[in-house]
């Protein structure tokens, strides 16, 4: 969810009233916003910086505003007064018109092949007659940059540029040269460079250089110029220096350009209604409607009206609203304007006969018998690292039938464990202040490579239950009691054949000699057995300790 | 549905902490258990055999009311209890806790030596003030330890005697201060062993006390050194006889004459390491008010045979001391956080909801998102957010028609829908990730529900983890367990999913709610659901509901008129708020505190009741 930072003093002024803190929460809440922060510019660079670089700073209050993810019109000063002005009834709907400039024809921008390769699509539109301030000025900065963190996501999807109209002239071309091919010079810095120079000169840059992996590795990186020549950009690192705007800058020359064209439509809209009330242009007249709905509807930005048609109402959406794709995101501004909270809520009379899912009604039954059997219950993590599963446990990650994650961030995270055996002894080992003996287990899912089964995913999850025993001596026949008991709560008699029996087996995990494998009804279902001193050691346990890990779902 | 909920716990949590009890305590069980006899025990194996090796405790053990501690006993004074981790050690003397409900004598019963019990009777008997601890262990030779047990032995069968503790301050000479005393200080041996025609310095240096008797020896100028000496420095008396006042001081304070030194001096020699201060705790023992110089033995428990002789009408016995613990009852614990997973399902199927099988961890995009109408470029389908798998890679067979449906409303729209006008690639759907909520499977089930010949209305539910490759902090994980319900039927309303939320929080103890518009890609509207939280005087959000939206619905193959709405709850943070617990790793996961398992209360209703 994005946040906005506005001052409180400018709000209250755009609003035109004040709110005391609770206030203006209750009324955030209401329209679906939520007030997450009130702070100071001091505060933050306080908080994040120490108190001595803050003694400068301004303590006007700021407020920090939660904004949702698709309300991209929410996301500058401009937007959110005119948001919830509108939802106050202090103000109209505002329309929105393309004008046709006074003298003369619409500017052009030139979109040639070349720009296939490597970012094809591009939108543009001119603000006439802006009249910019600080506050403005920085509005439109900021909002620039939220569109660019959010529905841009960081500049890959759409990267917008702002020019001083005044300074250049069309038609505009925007195309595709190799990087050697492409030199000017950049915003704020005072010499040319070409687009390679550039691009390493940027590597240090804090904030640019995350967007140079957008066109790094291309053969040609876009480029924009007017008919003169002269580079207004390089999308999406970098403007010209010739035609940055300032407080001064009257006309105001914006494109975006793209890989969706959707978004770079979006963000263009966003743009230029969000500065369009800092125009000259009068707004088109009022008309009042009665019906209900759409008055709420109104009250949303969505000018409505009722056709007469039976209940149909006729809704026009603003630029703006590029969340609106379907009635239903109407209905619910519609709700929204009502308030949630004045719906009566109701009770369904859906009438069902509730089931539980077998596997897990065995896994409660089990839980609280093993419970009582004076084992504890752990509860870990579904992910961990190779290691864990395999090399700790004597084994080889290849024999482990894992499924690997391709993007972990650390080590914890490698693969879905196949076992639940490393939870516990890491349990162990984090509780060894713990008296003794530890006794612990879980019943969980492990996951598992598999293309028979499952939902077409190569994988699938296989419920076990594991319990250790840690002590002075190994408890082997503590353990073995704990299968016993297991067996008669699943009511499996102690028999070969149509039984269970355990049968010695070998095991890299367990010491040679004192591994058994569980088998049910001719079935190998698990192993116990007491465990390796290495995988004790590679544990960072000093106690000799026994286990048993066996899936359950052959019992259902 | 699936939006994380965990975003002010520390704050929340962090004025709910309580303190726990946080006793250590050491179970004597694993002896107790050492001597089972499994009787499917193989031939060969050997039986373990931990009698022995606890054998000295396992006596007692059956009878004691309390954990056992190990008692360390200071060389003087009486015994203060110290605990530490039970490490298993033979050579610890184990002794139960003073606070059990039998105060038991510090030394057990070895201490209870009726001779010494009956001679420190007499002596009181014989005196009348009283007697002190320490001169009666004197005057009879034995340990004060001796007779600090038997004060205490004495002390629990009544009012017999009455001991008051007195602590007193006394100098003692040190090993090196009686050597000095018995030998003469380091400077006087030097001395002693110049002889009138001097001595080689490298000679002296080779006597024990030549290095520092000789600084010493030079700074008082009883001796010269004749560095210029033909053979090297040689050692010459300057005085012709010396007092070794030193020694005269030590002796004075071995024979009881420490008065006679002055502060000065004893804090001189305090610092020469020859003398030491020491604290001595003993006790000053008059008789008591049922004083007599016999005593009978109390009994600390109700035997069998008592009860078959019926001798037990002529016994006494010690009281007990109710204000000790219970012994912990040896069983086992559920986690908490399963445990209430238990409630949450148990309240669900009392709604009347039937659990969905959520037992696949691993996901294929499609179902994960696509279904739901997440277009493809969403932040949540990043590298940053979702766990993707690098194998098994891919997902393969999703219902043809179905996925054209689907592509079909996300590229170009329909179903009454303009779409995301955007390329949907079949190859962005079939990466394989780690469910990033469980409304993958609620996709699943509805699209399952959608190819029934005639619709049923259903209620599902589901409690299970789900995968987000996100930071991690004290309230964030990796994984965490997704609460889930849904219920489809035709003409359901806004307010229906209000007044299903509010029966199923009331049944938490929660009946304060209040919504809040929000965004969720798949839910049309999506609403907050917070929470009055008594406690914080504030509003908590305890989920996150909606109505699935018709784009996610329709190319299912569910009927136009039906309506699914569903919410969605985390099981960690109510957990954390409840039990005040401030990092999420003491929770979940192996970094768990087993302590704090140990000691969560039964759940009842009420279970999240924000008080």
């Amino acid at each position: 969810m994005p946040t906005v930072g506005v001052k409180r003093d400018l709000l209250f002024k755009a609003l035109g009233r004040t709110y005391t803190d609770e206030e203006f929460d209750e009324l955030c809440f209401e329209f679906g916003l939520e007030l997450d922060e009130i702070t100071s510019e001091k505060e933050i660079i306080s908080r994040e910086q120490g108190d001595s670089k803050a003694s400068g700073a301004s303590d006007i209050i700021l407020y920090k505003i939660d904004v949702p993810a698709n309300r991209y019109d929410l996301l500058c000063l401009e937007g959110l007064v005119r948001g919830l002005q509108v939802f106050k009834n202090k103000l109209e709907a505002p329309r929105y018109r393309r004008v046709s400039p006074i003298s003369g024809e619409p500017q052009k921008l030139i979109i040639t092949k070349a720009t296939a390769a490597v970012r094809p699509h591009a939108v543009a539109a001119v603000l006439r007659n802006i009249t910019f301030t600080q506050e403005r000025y920085d509005s439109f900065i900021e909002l620039q940059e939220k569109l660019h963190q959010n529905i841009c996501r960081k500049r890959s999807l759409v990267a917008i540029g702002t020019h001083d109209l005044d300074t250049i002239s069309g038609p505009f071309t925007y195309t595709a040269k190799p990087p050697g091919d492409i030199c000017f010079k950049p915003l704020n810095q005072t010499k040319e460079y070409t687009a390679t120079q550039l691009m390493s000169l940027y590597k240090t840059d804090s904030h640019l250089r995350h967007y140079l992996h957008i066109i790094e590795d291309k053969p040609v990186y876009p480029v924009i110029y007017d008919s003169n020549g002269i580079v207004l950009s390089m999308p999406p690192i970098i403007n010209g220096d010739h035609s940055k705007i300032s407080l001064k800058t009257k006309n105001v020359f914006i494109e975006c350009t793209a890989t969706d064209v959707t978004k770079a439509k979006i963000v263009l809209d966003m743009m230029v209604t969000m500065f369009s009330e800092y125009l000259f242009v009068s707004s088109s007249p009022y008309s009042e409607s009665t019906e209900k709905i759409a008055q709420l509807l109104t009250r949303m930005c969505l000018r409505s009206q009722a056709t007469g048609v039976g209940d149909e109402i006729e809704v026009e959406i603003p630029p703006t609203r590029s969340d609106v794709i379907h009635a239903c995101d109407i209905m619910e501004d519609a709700a929204i304007a009502y308030g949630f909270n004045n719906i009566t809520r109701t009770t369904p009379r859906t009438y069902t006969v509730a089931n539980q899912f077998p596997l897990n009604k065995l896994t409660e039954l089990l839980r609280q018998d093993l419970a009582a059997a004076g084992f504890t219950e752990a509860l870990n993590f579904a992910l961990c690292s190779q290691e864990d599963i395999a090399d700790k446990l004597g084994k080889k990650i290849s024999e482990t039938k894992a499924a690997h994650i391709s993007n972990p961030k650390t080590a914890e995270f490698q693969v879905a464990r196949t076992t639940l055996l490393p939870g516990l002894l890491k349990t162990i080992a984090a509780n060894r202040k713990m008296p003794l003996p530890l006794k612990l287990f879980e019943i969980s899912d492990v996951v598992l490579k598999d293309e028979t089964k499952g939902r077409h995913v190569g994988a699938s999850n296989s419920r076990r239950f594991c319990a250790v025993y840690y002590n002075k001596s190994p408890g082997f026949e503590v353990i073995h009691g704990l299968l016993d008991r297991t067996m008669q709560l699943l009511e499996v008699q102690p028999a070969c054949g149509e039984g269970y029996h355990i049968q010695a087996a070998d095991d890299s995990t367990f010491f040679p000699g004192r591994c058994a494998e569980i088998f049910v009804r001719g079935k190998s279902v698990g192993r116990l057995g007491v465990l390796h001193p290495d995988v004790i050691n590679r544990f960072e346990l000093t106690m000799p300790c026994s286990a048993l890990e066996m899936d359950i779902e052959p019992f259902l | 549905m699936a939006k994380r909920l965990g975003q002010s716990i520390s704050k929340t949590a962090g004025l709910l902490w309580c303190s726990g009890c946080s006793v250590v305590s050491t179970s004597q069980k694993w002896c107790m258990e050492g001597q089972r006899v499994n009787l499917l025990q193989g031939p060969g194996r050997p039986r373990p055999d931990m009698h022995g090796e606890c054998g000295p405790i396992s006596q007692k053990s059956y009878r004691s009311t309390n954990p056992w501690k190990i008692l360390l006993l200071p060389v003087h004074g009486h015994p203060t209890s110290q605990l530490t981790g039970f490490k298993g050690s033979a050579t610890n003397a184990l002794v139960p806790d003073t606070t059990g409900h039998l105060q038991r004598s510090c030394k057990g019963s070895s201490m209870a030596d009726a001779g010494v019990v009956e001679t420190l009777l007499r002596r009181i008997e014989k005196v009348d003030d009283g007697v002190d601890s320490l001169e009666v262990a004197n005057s009879l030779g034995v340990d004060h330890q001796v007779i600090v047990g038997a004060v205490k032995s004495l002390q629990s069968v009544g009012d017999v005697i009455s001991a008051e503790l007195r602590s007193s301050k006394h100098w003692e000479l040190t090993e090196e201060g009686m050597e000095i005393a018995e030998n003469g200080s380091h400077e006087a041996r030097v001395f002693s062993s110049i002889p009138l025609e001097g001595l080689a310095q490298s000679e002296l240096m080779k006597l024990s006390f030549g290095k520092i008797g000789f600084s010493k020896a030079m700074s008082s100028k009883w001796i010269r050194v004749d560095k210029t000496h033909e053979g090297g420095p040689r050692i010459f008396r300057t005085v012709e006889s010396i007092e070794d006042q030193v020694r005269e001081k030590l002796l004075l304070v071995q024979k009881g004459n420490t008065s006679q030194l002055e502060e000065k001096e004893k804090n001189e020699l305090k610092k020469r390491k020859l003398l030491s201060e020491v604290t001595v705790k003993t006790y000053w023992i008059t008789k008591g008010n049922s004083f007599s110089t016999t005593i009978t033995k109390q009994e600390t428990e109700l035997t069998p045979e008592m009860i078959a002789t019926g001798n037990w009408k002529e016994k006494k016995f010690k009281p007990y001391n109710f204000e000790a613990m219970g012994v912990a009852p040896d069983s086992g614990h559920l986690h908490p956080l399963m445990k209430v997973r238990t409630q949450f399902r148990q309240i669900f199927l009392e709604m009347g909801f039937t659990e969905m099988p959520t037992n696949n961890f691993i996901e294929s995009s499609f179902w994960n998102f696509d279904s739901l109408f997440q277009p493809q470029q969403h932040p949540a389908r990043d590298q940053h957010d979702t766990f993707f798998l690098s194998d098994p890679a891919l997902a393969h067979e999703f219902p043809q028609d179905y996925l054209e449906r689907v592509k079909k409303v996300h590229s170009e729209g329909g179903f009454g829908s303009q779409g995301y006008k955007y390329d949907w690639k079949i190859e962005e759907a079939q990466k394989n990730i780690l469910r990033t909520h469980t409304t993958a499977v609620s996709a699943r089930m509805l699209y399952k529900l959608a190819q029934q010949e005639k619709f049923t209305p259903v209620k599902y539910f589901s409690i299970d983890r789900v995968f987000r490759n996100e930071t991690l902090d004290a309230t964030h994980l990796a994984e965490f367990h997704q609460i889930e319900g849904v219920v489809a039927d035709y003409g359901l309303t806004l307010g229906d999913l209000m007044g299903i939320l509010h029966q199923f929080f009331t049944k938490l103890g929660i009946t304060k709610l209040r919504f809040k518009p929000a965004y969720n890609p798949y839910t049309e509207p999506s609403m907050e659901v917070f929470s009055y939280h008594e406690g914080l005087k504030k509003w908590v959000e305890v989920g996150n509901s909606g109505v699935f939206r018709p784009e996610m619905l329709l190319p299912m193959g569910l009927p136009e008129d039906v309506s699914v709405i569903a919410w969605g709850l985390s099981l960690e943070r109510p957990t954390m708020i409840k039990y005040g617990i401030n990092n999420i790793r003491e929770l979940v996961g192996h970094k768990v505190n087993l302590q704090m398992v140990l000691r969560q209360p039964h759940m009842s209703t009420g279970l999240l009741s924000f008080t």
